[in-house]
């Protein structure tokens, strides 16, 4: 089965989201005798081309859009490349949220929604999380083209193959909609620090650090200690602590770091769907009987503004030490 | 709690909104945890949870229903629809009920099998239904808290070939249409989007300032803050006296033909292990360092 991974571009670079829509890709390419090609699209097409051909891709092609991400304008390019192929991918990132179902209902096909695993043995069947991850699902699409969005964590990035995949430039299509939605503009939140959704240590805060101060003085010089990605709490993304795109959960990002701790989070069901196939999980938490313990292997009963700097510090002498 | 009366409507307004709202019933999502799956894996069960509306289905009704008022007066200055499909049961007509006592003009309720439906059938109803009614906005959740697809509404856009605002975060009513906020990983896209349209919402829909329609004064402090309104039970017995409407998947002429298919269904492994409580902060990170050997 022959398979094309939809790239996520972010000003001309594909973001490390891509690298798991390849892992699939691969994988099914693999089992199945086929070859998997990128389609680069955005603006800036041609540089992150150049980057993408590094995955060992049987092509890679570039699609000029412009005028900022709109399904609208995507769509109808990506299906005018998506002829030849059983399977389309892409990460399911909101880019990949927003985009793929439109591309699938444009060419007739069915969505394998943020799954987290392929089997191959007799066609392709998918696993998913539902019920905020308390069910997992196994499912089928029915329809010749396979249109799929797989979870970030759930898929480990693939590495560069060694060798540079030829680059060819692909067809376009006129935008959907044109006079009806248009992209203003974006604020690109930029972070120093690693992307939350591929971060081997998160560090993630609640509702209890009561401000962005605290946030800023109090959690990330731990986060910062352990080279970690920030995250939150929805109720701390709704009190505007830090900014949106930090939120952990069933509506936010899906993390599975080796170390989650999680400060001052309660540990609702909606936070644990995005956290919980985290390897080890540590709660600092006031309260000893805060839901976070169904799934914390360690947890620290104490007040988080004492704990949290004492802890930045043992982590400091334990890298000087 | 915070009450919301149903407003009266007001007689004469020029440009009223019309905004139809889709709703999904699923079991009570706070305990998720607690759903089951039968003995031979095809379905999943939740008995003794109660039906709830789709939290995601709620946030998109609230949106709608601070379109389409003067809250500040307390008069409904638009109309909204709410579509159900699904089983008409109990839970069901509850559910629908209680959006209609928030304030909703009326409602449709398609009949059907809940296992004859996925993203794409009910994307086509809802395309169909959209037709009918020609209103302003088809205005989604993003999910369902039992699938957790993230499908339906990009699909409906698509037949219907409207344009579409995923996870709009912040909706100002603007000349013809709309200029929105919407959150993408990489952070927070202005669009503007002309009507007819179709929308979705993310979390911070609710947040008291998200939601300026140009009619309730835009400084005006929404009671429920970041929650939706709830309707209190004498408003859900009168809403039985609102317009209603059930339909067959017949009358609209679409066939449930679905594009995927389920085959089995399991619970996760429960995470392996105890939870060891730590005295302190130097016994927490030797456990990670020496044991978890994670930092
Ligand atoms: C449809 C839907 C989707 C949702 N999606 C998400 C999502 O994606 N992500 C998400 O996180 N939430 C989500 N939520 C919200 C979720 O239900 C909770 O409201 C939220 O996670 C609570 O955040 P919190 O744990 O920070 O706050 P709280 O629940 O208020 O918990 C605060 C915790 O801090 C502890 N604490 C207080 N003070 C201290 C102190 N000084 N030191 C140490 N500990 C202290 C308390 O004991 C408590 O456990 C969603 C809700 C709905 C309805």
């Amino acid at each position: 089965m022959d398979v094309l991974v939809i790239a996520e571009l972010l000003e001309g670079v594909a973001r490390k989201t891509t690298h798991s829509a390849i892992t699939f890709a691969k994988t099914v390419a693999e089992a199945t005798g086929g070859a998997y090609d990128i389609l680069s699209i955005g603006e800036g097409s041609a540089a992150a081309a150049d980057e993408l051909a590094k995955f060992g891709a049987r092509k890679v092609i570039t699609a000029e859009v412009d005028g900022g991400y709109l399904a609208e304008s995507y769509a109808p390019t990506v299906a005018a490349n998506a002829e030849g192929y059983a399977v389309l991918v892409a990460t399911a990132s909101a880019f990949g949220k927003d985009l793929l179902p439109r591309v699938a209902a444009k060419i007739g096909a069915g969505v394998a929604p943020d799954i987290t695993g392929v089997n191959t043995d007799d066609g392709l069947s998918y696993h998913r999380p539902m019920y905020a991850g308390n069910v997992m699902g196994t499912m089928k699409v029915k329809t010749d083209v396979q249109v799929v969005t797989v979870r970030q964590s759930a898929f480990e990035p693939a590495a560069e193959s060694g060798a540079a995949s030829p680059v060819e430039a692909g067809a376009t299509a006129d935008r959907d909609n044109a006079g009806q939605i248009e992209a203003v503009g974006i604020e690109v939140v930029k972070s120093e620090r690693p992307d939350l959704a591929a971060a081997d240590v998160v560090v993630s805060g609640g509702r209890a650090l009561k401000s962005s101060d605290n946030f800023k003085s109090v959690l990330e010089p731990l986060v910062d200690a352990l080279g970690a990605a920030m995250g939150a709490s929805r109720a701390a993304c709704d009190a505007g602590y830090v900014s949106n795109d930090l939120q952990v959960g069933q509506t936010g990002k899906v993390v599975a770091p080796k170390l989650y701790i999680a400060v001052g989070i309660s540990g609702a069901i909606q936070h644990l769907a995005g956290m919980k196939g985290s390897k080890t999980i540590v709660a600092i938490n006031k309260d000893r009987e805060a839901p976070i313990a169904q799934v914390a292997d360690y947890f620290l009963v104490a007040d988080l503004f004492d704990a949290v700097p004492e802890m930045t510090s043992a982590v400091d002498k334990l890298a000087k030490s | 709690m915070f009450d919301a009366e149903p407003f009266p409507e007001e007689e004469e307004s020029e440009a009223r909104l019309k905004i139809l709202v889709p709703i999904k019933r699923v079991a009570d999502p706070e305990n998720a945890n607690k759903v089951k799956v039968s003995a031979d894996g095809t379905q999943v069960t939740s008995e003794g949870l109660e039906w709830a509306i789709n939290p995601f289905d709620e946030w998109s009704l609230e949106a709608a229903l601070r379109l389409t008022e003067n809250r500040a007066e307390k008069k409904r200055t638009g109309e909204i629809i709410i579509v159900g499909i699904g089983p008409n049961d109990d839970g069901m007509m509850r559910t629908l009920r209680s959006a209609l006592a928030k304030g909703a003009e009326r409602g449709i309720l398609v009949e059907a099998d809940d296992a004859s439906l996925d993203s794409s059938v009910v994307a086509k109803i809802l395309a169909k239904i959209a037709e009918k009614e020609s209103p302003d906005v088809v205005f989604l959740g993003k999910q369902t808290a039992d699938g957790d697809s993230n499908v339906a509404g990009t699909i409906t856009a698509e037949h219907l070939g409207w344009p579409l605002v995923n996870y709009a975060t912040q909706i100002t009513v603007a000349d013809g249409g709309f200029t929105i906020k919407r959150e993408l990983d990489t952070g927070v896209q202005t669009v503007s989007v002309k009507t007819p349209c179709v929308l979705t919402s993310s979390d911070r829909i609710l947040h008291p300032s998200s939601v300026k329609n140009g009619i309730t004064p835009d400084d005006f402090a929404y009671p429920e803050s970041d929650h939706a309104r709830t309707a209190p039970l004498r408003d859900i017995m009168k809403a039985k006296s609102k317009p209603f409407e059930t339909i067959t998947l017949d009358s609209l002429g679409i066939e449930a033909e679905t594009t995927v298919e389920y085959t089995q269904f399991e619970l996760p492994p429960a995470r392996s292990g105890e939870t060891t409580y730590v005295e302190s902060v130097d016994e927490l990170v030797q456990k990670l360092h020496g044991d978890a050997k994670v930092i």
